[in-house]
């Protein structure tokens, strides 16, 4: 059984539908990422959960119990807002307490529960001022120092980072994560930042356009992907996904990649062809990640599968821990992850290595996964 | 049962407001609407008489007297006060030191009752104790200003105390305005070796359109509304020289005790204001919503 | 080839500085004009206006236009000056202005925060209320006040005043609460506060600047009216905009100009500093009125 379980759920407004029939559960203590790029109906599904918004059909149950229909104070959840949503008139103490104060919970127990709160969280000396006299990052705190304080069952984080400069991101992010180890609370967390999703995620449910795309852990979303979408959103730099054509030789098969203007650019022989087989002859889309798309000495020999290919090579971008490089398949720009030291030089041929055992195939109709 | 009542709540502190406005207005509308079309004389009375009086009302001298007024005065107080709201306020923006100073007192006059307006007005304009008299003590003898008295030239008065009283706010709607173009159009303007003539001219009075549509919107109305200042400064004379749809449908409800025309004039002037008035507000509530 | 000169250049420049602020202190004595003659009148007798120079300072200075205009004008058949007008005025102004802006308060929090399928509406209707000629509603409010027994009231007029006042107050907190972060009153929800403790708690303590601005321009706009004041009050109810116009146009003897100046300022003094000290809030009441920002 598990802990948060949404079923079936659709919400509209108006004729518009947001959410077409979402089905998510995630276990006692998981950290559930919902990730998508705007417009998808994530922060939606987020407030729907909080029960911010009613749902028009389907369920949501949280420790087994239904929570359709339920104010948010009776949900037993705590929610930490993109904008933080700190009371502006209020010092930090009265916000963390606010909760407690209209449950009608007394002083004494008030101050202990906040006091324990601000010491978790290291606001104890901010206690006294007003959100307007507080930075960035301290905000942050103090808007989770509220959601903890409720001790809820489930914590709903609607893209809390996303007001943060780059470097407090990615502190704030570490802290995140060690607060979800430390008291081991079920987390539902929006982002549109595929990198907070995959670092954060015990699962990761992908959306686009209302529908759940893909449900599954980081790896599995990022190794296998269940179509181009989400081939295409998780990952930076994102997977190339290069137009090719299956076609059958010697006993396996090979993908076929043209060359711009016609005539064939390179060819890439598939050694475990296990389901490609079936598609041989037909058009299909080929998608490598750059990290499997290296200099012959970068190459992970681990596994097999390495084919190399002369490529024409454009452009060189040297990004301190890698350089990337960018050739052209198949009439698309493609990126290829190589070793910081690689020897290349943009407007040469130069041997890339495309490790094949990472490869994935889609239908170039449908954009679903084939192989 | 108490999750109900937090649900209703929001409804039902919006319904006091929400029927006392249905009743108040649009339910007035409507019976006046309805009014219009009986032969209510001194009260209403219920004798159905279609559009007659309309017909009626559409004859009477007196109204069309009122109609030519308020298109002079109308389009007079509209131009007059945003050319000069605009100057004052292109002219404020020329980072002026003394602005604190002078915009209070363009503007004052808004805060005033244009009943107070039309009391100094009237005594200011009067030939016999005002402009015309103080001349004549400076020794220019054979200068003349009465258009206060005068049927020709009395409306054109009218549109000076309106004029004196609205063009501040214009004003400080285009210095709004002014002060909401963005810093950088005007630099790249000014590398393109504009000069600050053509700068305004082509740049940012263009980019004051929606401010010009607002200060129409907002004067318009207010010259189909205007009453208060017609009635302080003149009285609606000489004779009817003055006379307004507004104050004409006051004498004829009220005092000539026709309110059956009294009632129509009222609708032609709602008609008048809901023309400009609707569209203008369905574009900003539109405006709204897509951005 | 010969250079502008940058001397030129700063002169022409001078040039143009001396034209613009000519121009603004030409603008700045048009409008100050009818109010300093106002002033220096009403503190001249009556015989120095009629002879004299209507610009000049008085040469027998006296405020005793000041104090007739005050308590002993003939206004209508009695001779009681203003005062107690103004107090009518007061009297109406308080509870109309009270009123209308706590309503209006409690609408824009709703029509911002607790939205429902047909709000937009609700508030078109509210607004276009705001831009009706009076007129039209003159006969049938006349008809209702006296039904409800407060024709010739002033709360017959404080009536008139809150409902018509609705529609720019709401417009005022609609558009304010509009700005108002939404993710509060939904953070406030999950903490368990109520609708009317969301409203106490979270968005009053950050509406001051709002309820000035709305404040202000009812009392402006209720002070100054004088279409209902004519129309609905009786003699204990009259404001002070009719009470003047009634002494300003009362045909019977002479016309004493600087009671009339006197009783005009009066009637101006409460707007007047209201602007005075709260210019900024005024302006953007007026603003807040005209665009729908």
């Amino acid at each position: 059984m598990a802990f948060l379980e949404i079923r079936n759920l659709m919400k509209s407004f108006g004729n518009v539908d947001v959410l077409k029939g979402i089905n998510i559960e995630i276990e006692e203590g998981g950290f559930l990422v919902l990730v998508g790029p705007s417009g998808c109906g994530k922060s939606t599904l987020l407030n729907t959960i909080a029960g911010l918004e009613a749902i028009t059909s389907g369920d949501i149950s949280i420790g087994g119990r239904s929570v359709a229909g339920l104010h948010p104070s009776k949900r037993d959840i705590a929610m930490v807002f993109q904008s933080y949503a700190l009371y502006p008139n209020m010092t930090v103490a009265q916000n963390i307490g606010f909760g407690m104060e209209i449950r009608g919970i007394g002083q004494t127990d008030r101050d202990k529960a906040i006091a324990d709160v601000s010491e978790l969280l290291q606001i104890g000396h901010l206690l006294d001022r007003k959100p307007s006299q507080l930075s960035g990052g301290q905000r942050q705190r103090v808007a989770m120092g509220r959601a903890l304080v409720r001790e809820p069952q489930v914590f709903l984080f609607d893209e809390p980072l996303s007001n943060l400069d780059a470097k407090l991101r990615v502190d704030m992010r570490t802290e995140i994560k060690r607060l979800h180890q430390r008291m081991g609370t079920t987390i539902v967390y929006v982002t549109h930042d595929q990198i907070e999703a995959m670092t954060l995620a015990t699962k990761i449910a992908v959306l686009k356009d209302g529908i759940l795309q893909q449900f599954g852990s980081p790896a599995e979303i990022y190794n296998d992907p269940a179509n181009m979408f989400v081939a295409d959103f998780m990952g930076s730099p994102s997977m190339n996904l290069i137009p090719a054509r299956i076609e059958t030789e010697g006993n396996g098969v090979a993908v076929v990649i043209s060359k711009r203007g016609g005539g064939e650019a390179v060819r890439l022989p598939v050694e475990n062809a296990n389901g490609l087989t079936a598609h041989a002859g037909a058009d299909v889309i080929f998608g490598i990640r750059p990290e499997a798309l290296t200099d012959p000495d970068g190459a992970d020999r681990t596994g097999g599968g390495l084919v190399n290919a002369v490529c024409p090579i454009e452009v060189v971008e040297p990004a301190g821990s890698d350089t990337f490089a960018v050739t052209h398949l198949g009439d698309i720009e493609v990126t290829a992850r190589l070793r910081a030291d690689a020897a290349i030089e943009p407007g040469r041929e130069e041997t890339l290595t495309f490790n094949m055992t990472k490869a994935v195939f889609f239908d170039p109709k449908t954009e679903s996964r084939i192989a | 049962m108490k999750e109900r009542l937090q649900e209703l709540t929001p409804k039902l502190v919006l319904s006091p407001s929400f029927f006392l406005i249905l009743f108040f207005v649009y339910g007035f509308i409507v019976y006046t609407g309805y009014l219009s079309m009986t032969d209510s004389k001194m009260l209403p009375s219920y004798g159905w008489v279609g559009l007659d009086n309309y017909e009626r009302l559409w004859k009477l001298p007196h109204w069309k007297r009122s109609l030519n007024n308020l298109a002079v005065f109308g389009i007079l107080y509209i131009v007059v006060c945003t050319v000069l709201g605009l100057l004052a306020a292109i002219l404020l923006d020329q980072k002026i030191r003394a602005e604190g100073l002078l915009r209070p007192i363009y503007l004052y006059p808004m805060a005033l009752s244009f009943i107070v307006t039309g009391t100094a007005w009237k005594w200011f304009l009067d030939p016999g104790i005002g402009l015309e008299n103080t001349i004549h003590q400076w020794g220019w003898e054979t200068f003349s200003f009465d258009w206060i008295k005068n049927r020709n030239y009395a409306i054109y008065t009218v549109v000076i105390a309106a004029v004196w009283q609205s063009s501040g706010f214009v004003m400080a709607m285009f210095l709004a305005g002014l002060r909401g173009v963005d810093n950088e159009i005007i630099k790249a303007a000014q590398i393109d070796g504009a000069s600050t003539v053509r700068i305004y001219r082509r740049i940012i009075i263009p980019l004051m359109r929606p401010v010009f549509l607002s200060a129409f919107v907002v004067l318009a109305h207010l010259a189909i509304k205007a009453y208060d200042l017609v009635i302080a400064l003149t009285g609606g004379g000489p004779g009817q020289a003055t006379e307004l749809p507004a104050t004409f449908m006051y004498s004829y409800t009220f005092t000539r005790n026709l309110m059956g025309i009294g009632a129509s004039s009222a609708i032609i002037m709602l008609i008048m204001i809901f023309s400009i008035i609707i569209p203008y507000l369905y574009s900003e509530l539109r405006g709204g919503k897509t951005q | 080839m010969s250079q502008p000169s940058a001397d030129v250049a700063v002169q022409t420049n001078r040039l143009v500085r001396i034209a613009i602020y000519t121009a603004l202190i030409v603008l700045a004595v048009y409008y100050l004009l009818p109010f300093y003659v106002m002033v220096v009148n009403s503190l001249k007798p009556l015989d120095e206006i009629r002879e004299g120079d209507m610009l000049a300072l008085p040469r027998q200075w006296t405020i005793a236009p000041w104090l007739s205009a005050w308590s002993t004008a003939q206004i209508g058949v009695e001779p009681t000056g203003l005062r107690p007008y103004f107090m009518n005025s007061i009297f109406m102004v308080v509870p109309a202005v009270a009123l209308s802006t706590i309503l209006g308060a409690l609408n824009g929090y709703v029509l911002t925060k607790w939205r429902f399928p047909g709000h937009n509406l609700v508030f078109g209707m509210m607004l276009l209320a705001c831009f009706i000629p009076f007129q039209i509603v003159l006969i049938p409010m006349a008809r209702v006040l006296g039904i409800l027994g407060l024709a010739g009231t002033t709360w017959g007029l404080v009536l008139v005043h809150t409902v018509y006042g609705l529609g720019f107050t709401t417009l005022f907190f609609r558009n304010y609460y509009e700005a108002f972060p939404t993710e509060l009153v939904r953070a406030a929800q999950i903490d368990g506060a109520s609708f009317f403790q969301i409203f106490r708690r979270i968005l009053l303590p950050s509406s001051g600047p709002i309820i000035v601005v709305t404040v202000i321009w009812q009392f402006t706009n209720v002070w100054n009216d004088f279409l209902f004041g004519a129309s609905f009050a009786d003699v204990d109810s009259v404001p002070m905009t009719v009470a003047l116009n009634n002494l300003v146009s009362s045909s019977t003897g002479v016309k004493e100009y600087n009671v009339h100046f006197a009783g005009a300022i009066l009637a101006a003094l409460p707007t007047l500093i209201v602007y005075v000290v709260s210019g900024r809030y005024f302006v953007r009441g007026l603003m807040a009125g005209a665009v729908k920002g």
